[in-house]
């Protein structure tokens, strides 16, 4: 199993390591109730760095990225980051990515880690010539730092202009005196950091973090918590929200697709899925009665016939309800809806909510 | 490490016996494995269990865990509590974290369940 660079700094803080992607892993320190509120309260401190890093170079790296991403890669000035899909010639999803634009011809794709191996084949079996295509995840390493006190927290370690940096975007520089990329990004719904490094700065920079967060109530934070606090902002989880079998439309990615920027993998059968409309949709549920919704769940009409299945659910700890992500038969999907979601063999009463399920509070410009 | 004097399972449940009666809840390492429990699903009262049967679900944020029997009988009580406060049974596994209480059929099963040296030794395996 590969291990981060900052395997013994889990294990010193008393971590429970868990096989995640083929990556040991944190999935809790002090608790997921405790470090999810800490990043909702305060900050929390995270090792992304299974996350995979592929850079993307070349005189043809714009135009490669306009055909195998849905999203408008020459909208993106240098210092931004988007927010992109790619997909099948079907229109399911490949992976959902982030895509950095750090010069004119230089891109950063941040990939889930348990697809960096099938994104790689997938982006070099598209490249054409002038796109050069890099794996950087092993020399790289990803922290995180997340919650209303990340800003407090980070400033006090770098020279960078924070104030002037807003959600999607990033800059480069020191912080702690390491050579990082910055981005005002994350996976909370809180305003925080993502910093990339060379992997084997990352002890210095993570007891560095961590050291300026203790008065702020900074705490570690796993696997676990990452979850709970993506579902809370419906932030879509690879591999259970969204796989090759979903589309962008029916996840509610929509905005995702550009549809003005010329020919991308997909596009035919997106257009062909919007012309015709989606049978299902991913929606947000919050279970009215008692009872834990979980990935595999089959979601049931008010009659009692299947209409969907949970694709994401846990107990909530900011709204202290019991909430999932679920698709459902078209005709289920508006806000309101009365559905039950079967578990161990009972209905269980739920209803569709409007998403996200918790505000963001993310620093946006303007 | 565990208490003396109660009686344990293969599946991390505890029982305290005192007369017919068993109180079960599942055990300190069986709480921590999990993390922190925030639903729980109780079996009504007058509930008939065999040994081994699921008789209670106890869910943490990211697991469902099924608690068995560890003796036969009926469900005469239930902790009413954990539907409002789960975390009990990461607070006071022993205490307030208490499941249900079962009127044995058969006292004498009581005997079959592992004492506190018997399950410290098991839990020790399972940690390696």
């Amino acid at each position: 199993m590969q291990r981060t660079p900052l395997h013994e700094e889990h294990l010193r803080l008393g971590a429970r390591m868990i096989n995640f992607a083929g990556w040991e892993m944190p999935v809790q320190y002090s608790g997921v109730l405790a470090e999810h509120e800490a990043v909702r309260s305060a900050a929390g401190l995270f090792d992304l760095s299974h996350m995979g890093e592929i850079e993307v170079r070349g005189p043809g790296a714009l135009a490669f990225l306009q055909r195998v991403a849905v999203n408008d890669a020459a909208a993106l000035s240098c210092g931004q980051v988007q927010y992109s899909l790619l997909c099948t010639p079907e229109g399911g999803i490949v992976d959902d990515i982030l895509v950095y634009r750090r010069g004119e011809e230089e891109f950063l794709l941040v990939v889930n880690a348990a697809n960096r191996a099938k994104d790689l084949a997938w982006l070099a079996s598209h490249a054409g010539p002038g796109v050069e295509l890099e794996d950087l995840t092993f020399r790289t390493a990803l922290l995180a730092v997340q919650g209303p006190q990340a800003e407090r927290i980070v400033r006090g370690l770098t020279d960078l202009d924070l104030g002037a940096l807003f959600y999607y975007q990033f800059a480069e520089g020191e912080v702690a005196g390491r050579r990082v990329l910055l981005s005002r990004t994350g996976y909370t719904g809180e305003d925080g950091f993502e910093l990339y490094l060379e992997a084997e700065e990352a002890v210095a920079l993570w007891r560095a973090l961590w050291a300026a967060g203790q008065p702020y109530g900074l705490k570690p934070v796993g696997l676990g918590a990452r979850d709970t606090l993506r579902l809370e902002m419906r932030y879509p989880l690879y591999g259970n929200d969204i796989t090759e079998e979903t589309t962008p439309l029916e996840a509610g990615l929509g905005w995702v697709v550009k549809w003005d920027k010329g020919d991308f993998i997909g596009r035919a059968a997106l257009e062909r899925q919007k012309r015709e409309g989606v049978r299902r949709r991913l929606v947000g549920l919050v279970v009215v009665e008692r009872g834990v919704p979980r990935h595999g769940y089959t979601v049931l009409s008010p009659e009692g016939e299947p209409i969907g299945s949970v694709t994401s659910g846990s107990y909530s700890p900011t709204r202290k309800e019991n909430i999932a992500l679920a698709y459902v038969a078209e005709q289920y999907a508006a806000v309101g809806s009365a559905v039950a979601v079967e578990i161990r063999g009972k209905p269980v009463a739920a209803r569709v909510v409007k998403t996200p399920f918790v505000e963001p509070r993310v620093r946006r410009k303007g | 490490m565990y208490p003396e004097g109660l009686k344990y399972t293969e599946q991390h449940e505890w029982a305290r016996i005192s007369g017919n009666r068993a109180v079960v809840g599942i055990t300190d390492y069986a709480q921590k494995e999990l993390g922190d429990v925030v639903f729980v699903e109780l079996p009504a009262v007058g509930t008939t269990v065999s040994r081994h049967d699921s008789m209670a679900v106890v869910e943490s944020v990211k697991a469902v865990s099924d608690v068995y029997a560890p003796v036969s009988g009926t469900v005469v009580e239930v902790n009413r509590a954990l539907e409002e406060n789960p975390e009990l049974i990461n607070q006071d596994p022993y205490g307030d974290g208490w499941l249900v209480v079962v009127e044995m059929a058969d006292p004498a099963e009581a005997g079959e369940l592992m004492d506190a040296e018997e399950y410290q030794q098991l839990v020790e395996e399972e940690g390696e």
